[in-house]
């Protein structure tokens, strides 16, 4: 049981609740979507709270995720992108904590079940089509046809143009799920490699110094790909926020 | 669902472990899956009985979240980073005054430098100027005494002269008297000597 790789993607019920027939218990899952809001709302609200004119250390933190994500989206969509700043921002910073505190032993990672990431990119395609018809009406629709294409190849050009803009939201949310998935297996993995090779006797002890090296690497991977996630996540979710307020600059 | 775990699990257990290893783990996870009554052999993130729970509960957090930071967070670390921004830009601006300031000082400096000089150098004309004025009063009544002097001395050198001529005239006459009676023996009279001695 220990040594099952998957085991960690189990979703436990911690205080069952039934609504109707449908089960909607606060599971480990849940626990550490509280988890992810608390410490990061937690830790902002209380960096801040001394607003000092020269930062603490801890303040700086809040304040350089704050210009790291405004200025991203101010590059991405422009100023008047920046009314989705606390979406963006959210997203950025709810991914972020999630996938840290996933890396932490018996920790669950939320973002490693495809329904949570695939909620997150459906909330940004959902979010993009309504201010991109809200904003534009029917000029959105310019968004799939480029400038500058000759007509014989339009027809083909749009189509692939729709079908790039549906896939977006299933390669938005996979690309989260898969890597959080896929590391925290190959960790698994590796870690459980040092266990059974060391039950081999002296050879294996010796043998499993390769797998610890391995794990211990893996780990360092795992905290840029928890970063890199979260900064993709958000960033993608710039250039789809900017294409719903500019569908006719491209 | 089920099957497709199990395709994974022994592909997976194949390439990483070897044999045993991957009968182990597909042993493992068949225990797992008929000891977890929940949720039978599925792989946790395709088991769809979990997903009302997740969406629910993502909903609840995130919307939370959301809010916390719209309302809270971010109002609270964009007024910290307009205060700074306030106080930098009033820092330069009380900055530029004082250097604007000191530019002013400087320039009435320099402006008080080059009067003070130019009243210096009317001084040192002035100065000068009466200087040459006095030197020049002082060498016209040198020049003034000299040329008298000179006059004086021209005066006495021309009576001298005089004298001396008239002297010469006498010595020639009594000479020619002392000539002429040597000579002659006789006697001349004053009017016939001086009358030869002149030349007339």
């Amino acid at each position: 049981m220990a040594n099952d790789p998957i085991h960690q993607f189990q979703i436990n019920k911690l205080v069952p609740l039934d609504f109707n027939g449908v089960d909607l218990s606060f599971t480990n899952s849940s626990l550490f979507m509280v988890a992810t809001v608390v410490v990061t709302s937690g830790f902002l609200i209380w960096s801040t709270s001394g607003r000092g004119l020269v930062p603490s250390r801890m303040q700086s933190i809040a304040e350089i995720s704050y210009e790291f994500i405004a200025s991203m989206l101010r590059d991405a969509a422009g100023v008047s992108g920046m009314k989705f700043f606390p979406f963006v921002f959210s997203l950025f910073m709810f991914i972020l904590v999630a996938n840290l505190l996933g890396m932490f032993p018996y920790f669950f990672t939320t973002t490693s079940h495809l329904i949570v990431t695939a909620a997150l990119a459906l909330l940004v395609f959902g979010t993009v089509l309504f201010v991109g018809f809200m904003n534009n009406g029917l000029n959105f629709l310019k968004l799939f046809v480029p400038s500058g294409v000759p007509g014989i190849l339009m027809p083909l050009v749009v189509a692939i143009e729709v079908i790039s803009f549906i896939a977006r939201p299933i390669s938005h949310s996979v690309r989260l799920f898969a890597n959080m998935l896929a590391g925290h297996i190959t960790l698994k993995v590796f870690a459980g490699f040092i266990v059974s090779l060391s039950s081999f006797g002296a050879l294996g002890v010796v043998g499993s110094i390769l797998p610890l090296v391995m794990t211990v690497a893996i780990t360092a991977l795992e905290f840029l790909v928890a970063f890199l996630q979260a900064y993709v996540f958000a960033m993608l979710t710039c250039m789809y926020i900017n294409d719903a307020l500019h569908p006719t600059e491209h | 669902m089920s099957v497709m775990f199990k395709i994974s699990g022994v592909a997976f257990a194949a390439e990483s472990a070897g044999e045993t290893e991957g009968d182990a783990h597909t042993e493992t996870a068949g225990a797992h899956g008929s000891g977890d009554d929940a949720h039978g052999g599925t792989f946790p993130p395709f088991d769809p009985s979990t997903y009302a729970s997740q969406l629910v509960w993502l909903a609840i957090t995130f919307g939370i979240f959301y809010l916390l930071m719209k309302r809270v967070a971010l109002p609270q670390i964009a007024g910290i980073l307009e205060m700074r921004r306030d106080r930098i830009s009033q820092d330069l601006d009380e900055a530029q005054r004082l250097s604007d300031e000191s530019d002013a000082a400087h320039a009435a400096y320099e402006h008080e430098l080059a009067e003070a000089r130019k009243r210096a150098h009317a001084i040192a004309q002035e100065a000068r100027d009466e200087a040459k004025a006095e030197t020049d009063a002082e060498r016209e009544k040198v020049e003034a005494e000299l040329n008298e002097k000179m006059a004086a001395a021209e005066a006495q050198i021309t009576k001298i002269k005089q004298d001396a001529l008239s002297g010469i005239d006498e010595i020639a006459s009594d000479t020619a008297e002392a000539i002429v009676k040597e000579l002659i023996g006789g006697t001349v009279t004053k009017a016939e000597l001086a009358k030869a001695v002149s030349g007339k």
